[in-house]
């Protein structure tokens, strides 16, 4: 018989460290990052799905971290917004091509939606041809499911451009 | 904004996810969760015990024959709206999964969890009534296919017992000489519509207009499909005078008005929405027309 819990024990891979806790079933991912693992990095908004702030690529792919439970991650690879930069080798980090560009182009006033922000581009545009210019469509597409009070969008989306040609660049 | 306390179980078959809904009085299946979830954290619902789908294998296909689109009950909307395969047989499929949401919602979202949460203000309600799908349900009693028309009751009710898992829906092919489109007007790109509209136009071998089907979104509080013949019936394509079947869906629909938009303003885009997918839909018929 499938056994019906109040409580779960769940081990996942965060930012490629395995991790285990012991939650209540009905602990949402974000607060179980937040509040068991103390990732502090997501952020939580809305909590029903619509401001995009808790946003975490889970195996890869981003998603909405207070629409999923904890239990449902067990077993797999969660990156949030502190797995984003890269060891130097030299005992410091090097930001993630996204977070040099909000940096540069003034992308963030408050940096309360940030976090979110930052994962969802990451994964777009990691997910895209470097080589191909992006798009003011493909731009939209990214930014359109997080919500921003503060900057209007205009220079996180000038963020979204620079990070893309840096990532081409590169490529 | 936290979910009340339930108990959870993630069964590895459709059988044994039946066996605990049987069990457990309350008990709600949870698939993609990004409507479950909010109106958990909402407290608008409580189930006793959530039954996830998502460790339970096999549920993930999209199968695609001449004869349709059948989706299983963990392909998530961003699986769907990738597949070419699914797109040629049924276009409405794509068309519409991309106004679904935004990717992060459809990367987790399942088509067949939208459809048996049975919310008028789905996508995928919608494209299952006007393509005139079905859905696959297995319950204790034993599995059976129910159509669009005798599942959905009202708003979040279907007519299924509680004890029942969707595990696939089936969308029709597109007939020949028809062309689709769907179309959405939201307040901001991904929300949920004010009013949307998906069409179906089929020509007959004269290139002349023989069927024109609607159904809306967020217009009603069940999907309907609506037929728009009469109102460019007999037409050569390129001459149907497609604000008329804009101009007769707008008396044929009964919108309520919410905060978002009074019941006036979604009848005036069901007209809009109507004349400009059809437009959209002919040129693809003709297309598809030798």
């Amino acid at each position: 018989m499938t056994s019906v819990d109040t409580e779960r024990t769940v081990r996942l891979t965060v930012n490629g460290v395995p991790r285990e806790t012991t939650v209540p079933v009905r602990r949402l991912l974000s607060d179980a990052l937040r509040h068991d693992l103390g990732l502090t990095g997501t952020h939580v908004g809305c909590e029903h799905g619509v401001c995009g702030a808790c946003t975490v690529l889970v195996d890869g792919a981003p998603v909405r971290s207070c629409l999923v439970l904890a239990v449902q991650a067990d077993g797999a690879a969660v990156t949030t917004v502190e797995g984003l930069a890269r060891d130097d080798g030299r005992g410091g980090q090097v930001l993630h091509p996204v977070q040099e560009a909000f940096r540069e182009c003034h992308a963030l006033q408050c940096g309360f939606c940030t976090p979110g922000f930052l994962v969802t581009i990451a994964a777009g545009l990691e997910g895209r041809d470097p080589a191909a210019q992006i798009t003011d469509e493909e731009v939209d597409d990214l930014v359109g499911g997080n919500l921003c009070r503060c900057t209007g969008y205009a220079n996180i989306k000038e963020a979204v451009r620079h990070a893309a040609a840096a990532m081409g660049d590169a490529g | 904004m936290k979910p009340a306390p339930f108990r959870y179980a993630d069964p590895r078959s459709v059988s044994e996810a039946l066996e605990v809904l049987a069990a457990e009085e309350g008990a709600t299946v949870l698939a993609g969760g990004q409507s479950l979830l909010p109106l958990l954290s909402m407290r608008l619902a409580a189930p006793t015990t959530l039954v996830d789908l998502n460790r339970v294998p096999g549920l993930d296909a999209v199968e695609v024959t001449g004869d349709g689109v059948r989706v299983g009950a963990l392909v998530r909307h961003a699986g769907l709206l990738a597949d070419r395969a699914a797109a040629r047989v049924q276009p409405l499929l794509a068309r519409a999964t991309a106004n679904v949401a935004h990717p992060a919602i459809r990367n987790r979202g399942t088509t067949v969890g939208s459809i048996a949460h049975a919310d008028p203000s789905g996508e995928m309600t919608s494209v299952l009534a006007l393509t005139g799908g079905s859905v696959a349900v297995a319950a204790p009693s034993g599995s059976g296919t129910v159509g669009w028309r005798d599942l959905f009751v009202g708003p979040l009710e279907t007519s299924l017992p509680a004890a029942a898992v969707v595990t696939s829906a089936f969308f029709p092919a597109l007939p020949p000489r028809s062309g689709t489109a769907f179309a959405e007007v939201a307040r901001r790109k991904g929300d949920y519509a004010v009013c949307g509209a998906g069409v179906v136009v089929t020509l007959d071998e004269d290139r002349r207009v023989a069927a024109v089907r609607a159904s809306y979104v967020s217009v009603g509080l069940v999907p309907e499909v609506h037929d728009l013949t009469e109102a460019v019936a007999g037409a050569p394509v390129e001459k149907a005078d497609w604000a008329a079947a804009g101009a007769l869906a707008r008396t044929l629909v009964e919108p309520d008005g919410d905060l978002h938009a009074s019941a006036d303003y979604r009848r005036l885009l069901v007209g809009v929405l109507t004349e400009r997918t059809l437009t959209e839909a002919a040129a693809e018929a003709a297309e598809r027309t030798p």
